[in-house]
């Protein structure tokens, strides 16, 4: 125990060990809290659920934040309810029984750009009679824009972007800029106020009624944007935290724990067994790595935990070995070792009570320096396109970023967003193995 | 008198010459110990490629479906072929079908394809691919390999090579300033080797080709294609900036930073305090005390990334669209293509064992103290 408590005092005379390990320590708790806030099932479902899970997002948005940074800010995604407080709804029942509800929805527009698109949602309930919805718009400088009169179904999703109607009435513009635009200037500058969208529904029966919705699809969205499917990236960004450490921590564990006890039995009993492990050393150093992991990513199965045995399995035999065993072959020369021998202890127990807790402490750094490389090749794999279809991973985001061409089109806070975690996780784990490595290494104290 | 020295110089002479055939005997028998037994690895890492990239049999299954699949849409969506009755049709199918099987040998059991790809692979015979062909149309692997290997050694080349002298010389100037400013900045930026190459490539894309636009997103060339060799060799040295400096960027800090400890813990040998005590000068312990007992390691380093010039860097080839080896491996194995992967593999095993074969040798040149199959190599 005071050993320990040396070993961090030591430690602490690092800065840059103490700064990396906060953010391992940081990385850590944040993959605890997110695995407990979005557990596994849910994570799952928000990232393959479909349009019904994405389809109230706009599409290749940059986060909400950037328009802190910007002079002109873009339009926000803004959906208007109509259980919001400052929808008005007037009812009049008419002499036949008709009912007429006049929804009057506000929209606050403060904004420099077009959204996306502008989307009605319409809720109905009704036996047979489609009740029938007339909407309208009118602008901040008082201009009236007729929206369209029309039927609803059950659930009708009218994206203004789409009718043409509109778009003649609006003298070929795109709606969703035509509705916003200032006809006063040339260039297609939006009017900023307060916009009214009006809508009139007549339910022809008695229990029927309409609900309404509006979306505005605007250019930001969330924390961390969205994707070409307009899912919300948080998600991917938050959950690859677990999964890349996990699948680090996983890999390196499992690699150096083998390695280093195969090199303990190699080391301990010589002869055959050691030229054995040699031979497959040898051999594992003309297989190619990468390529073997894309055909069993290909060939096989995608699965992150095949890929992660086949690595832990390509990983064990190479230059890791030969520095262990060379290790193991000194310390089982000190007389403790031979006294064990004297009083009769078995192989086994000299191999796990005596040889390897001697290098425990200089498997610590090499543990943990070997992190960040399994967690970016594990980016590399989905890359490339073999990483794991379920999971949301770093990688993943990169690779769909990537087929979209998201630096030709701009959108960088695409790629960004997740290579800059990579390069935190990396350096912060690299870090803290280097420096860690530093303390420990005999040869490398004092350098 | 003449005839005791007579015999002492016969007996001198024959211990010379019985020294001289004990080394070569012994040079001999460990040179075809080892021959053979690189021999006998490469045999048995080329064999298991081979078994995975046909993952035991499944890659066959597979290839036979996506065959049926292919030539019945072919064959259904033929405008030729569309008067013909169903029953017909299916045959023709099947006709076609069975032809692509055994044209690619797929009738065959597994272990006597696997026997025939292991011979000709280790005869260097390396056949002709099944799916994949070269820019000229050829199918022969040898063909496609020789094709894309100048671009992936133009750019491995260039960058492992002015990675390899200027980490060695910077870092050997770093270790005469043990503790000084530069020292600590590099070791500071050390950790940023953790990060892949594409990792690099990426960033300096955004930077420079999609927000400064200096430089192209990719490839090897640009469109149009100038027209004299001058302009296509800019042409090429321009689209070689990128990728061969995130290469260098990924390695830089952590190349130096080895190298420097390295020398750093062969200067601080006791024989080097005593070369400065007699009053060496530096640049002269420098060569004989400090690099020289280096040497094997510099060398062994060198050889190895010699011959990792050869595999190419996979993921980056791809982010940057290079033409080369690594790309086209890439796409071999999406192609499930056997005999380009195992092409580039047995090439890749030969060039290694023949290395690690002379690097034996070179030790025993180098370092006095190794003899050739005596004792423990340094390492």
């Amino acid at each position: 125990m005071k050993n320990f408590l040396n070993t961090l005092r030591s430690i602490t005379r690092y800065p840059a060990a103490i700064f990396s390990g906060i953010v391992v320590l940081t990385l850590v708790i944040s993959a605890v809290v997110v695995v407990i806030a979005i557990p596994y099932d849910e994570a799952i479902s928000l990232w393959r659920g479909g349009v019904d899970v994405w389809g109230r997002n706009p599409r290749n948005v940059p986060p909400k934040w950037v328009n802190w940074f910007r002079q002109e800010k873009l339009v926000e995604t803004i959906e208007l309810s109509v259980e919001d407080e400052q929808v008005t709804i007037e009812e009049d029942v008419t002499s036949g029984g008709t009912l007429i509800t006049t929804y009057t929805f506000y929209l606050d527009f403060d904004y420099d750009t077009f959204p996306q698109d502008v989307v009605l949602y319409f809720d109905a309930e009704f036996d047979e009679k489609n009740p029938f919805v007339s909407a309208k718009w009118i602008t901040p400088d008082e201009r009236e824009i007729k929206l369209g009169n029309f039927a609803i179904d059950a659930t009708v999703t009218r994206p203004l972007s789409q009718d043409s109607d509109l778009k003649k009435r609006l003298d070929g513009v795109n709606p969703q800029i035509g509705l916003f635009d200032d006809p006063e200037t040339e260039a297609q500058v939006p009017v900023k106020g307060t916009y009214q969208i009006i809508f009139e529904t007549i339910n022809f029966e008695e229990d029927s009624s309409v609900s309404p919705d509006i979306l505005l699809l605007g250019q930001v969205y969330g924390w961390a944007g969205t994707d070409h499917l307009r899912r919300d990236l948080t998600l991917p960004i938050l959950w690859g935290i677990p999964i890349a450490l996990a699948f680090g921590l996983l890999a390196a564990l499992g690699t150096s724990i083998l390695t280093m006890i195969i090199a303990a039995v190699g080391a301990w009993y010589g002869g055959f067994i050691d030229g054995a492990i040699q031979r497959v050393t040898e051999i594992n150093l003309v297989l190619p790595f990468l390529s073997i992991l894309i055909m069993v990513g290909t060939f096989y199965s995608r699965s992150i935990w095949t890929i992660l045995g086949v690595v832990v399995a390509l990983s064990i035999f190479t230059g890791g070995i030969k520095s262990y065993r060379a290790i193991f072959l000194q310390v089982k020369e000190s007389t403790y070792i031979e006294a064990a021998q004297a009083y009769g202890a078995s192989n086994g127990r000299i191999i796990f009570r005596y040889l390897i807790p001697r290098i425990i402490p200089l498997l610590i750094p090499g543990l943990i320096s070997a992190v960040p490389a399994f967690v970016y090749l594990e980016a590399s794999l989905a890359l490339l396109g073999i990483g794991d279809p379920v999971l949301p991973t770093w990688g993943k985001v990169i690779n769909e970023a990537y087929q979209n061409a998201a630096l030709y089109r701009g959108w960088y806070y695409w790629i960004l967003e997740p290579a800059v975690l990579l390069m935190i996780t990396g350096l912060g784990f690299a870090s803290l193995g280097f420096t860690l490595d530093r303390i420990f290494n005999p040869r490398l104290r004092g350098l | 008198m003449g005839s005791i020295t007579e015999s002492v110089s016969t007996n001198l002479a024959k211990k010379r010459r019985s020294g001289f055939t004990k080394t070569l005997v012994r040079v001999l028998k460990y040179s075809g110990v080892r021959l053979v037994s690189l021999f006998l690895t490469v045999v048995v890492g080329i064999y298991m490629t081979i078994m995975i990239a046909n993952m035991g049999g499944y890659v066959d299954q597979m290839m036979k479906a996506e065959i049926s699949e292919r030539i019945t849409m072919q064959v259904g969506r033929n405008p030729a072929f569309q008067n013909m009755d169903p029953a017909t049709r299916a045959e023709l199918a099947e006709e076609r079908i069975q032809s692509e099987i055994e044209r690619l040998n797929l009738d065959q059991p597994l272990a006597i394809r696997t026997v025939g790809f292991l011979r000709n692979a280790l005869t260097l015979n390396l056949g002709r691919a099944q799916n994949l062909t070269s820019d000229t149309g050829s199918r022969n692997v040898r063909a496609i390999i020789l094709e894309r290997m100048p671009y992936t050694l133009l750019l491995m080349g260039s960058s492992n090579l002015v990675l390899f002298f200027t980490t060695l010389f910077l870092a050997l100037a770093l270790s005469r300033k043990y503790g000084s400013f530069w020292d600590k900045v590099i070791i500071g930026l050390s950790p940023s080797s953790s990060a892949p190459s594409w990792f690099y490539g990426i960033f300096l894309i955004l930077i420079f080709a999609a927000v400064l636009r200096v430089l192209p997103f990719g490839g090897v060339m640009d469109a149009p294609v100038p027209k004299d060799f001058i302009g296509r060799a800019l042409s090429v040295l321009k689209h070689l900036t990128l990728p061969a400096s995130s290469l260098i960027i990924s390695s830089f800090f952590y190349s130096i930073y080895n190298w420097r400890t390295f020398f750093l813990i062969y200067s601080s040998e006791d024989y080097v305090e005593m070369a400065k005590a007699k009053g060496l000068g530096s640049r002269e312990i420098e060569r004989k005390y400090i690099l020289r007992p280096t040497l094997p390691t510099i060398i062994t380093s060198f050889a190895l990334l010699l011959i990792g010039l050869w595999t190419g860097a996979i993921i980056t080839e791809t982010v940057f669209q290079w033409p080369g080896l690594g790309r086209v491996t890439y796409q071999a194995i999406g192609l499930y293509d056997t005999p380009v992967i195992v092409g580039t593999t047995i090439i890749y095993a030969y060039l290694l064992a023949i290395t690690v074969f002379l690097l034996d040798f070179t030790y025993a040149l180098v370092d006095p103290r190794v003899k050739i199959g005596g004792g423990e190599r340094p390492q």
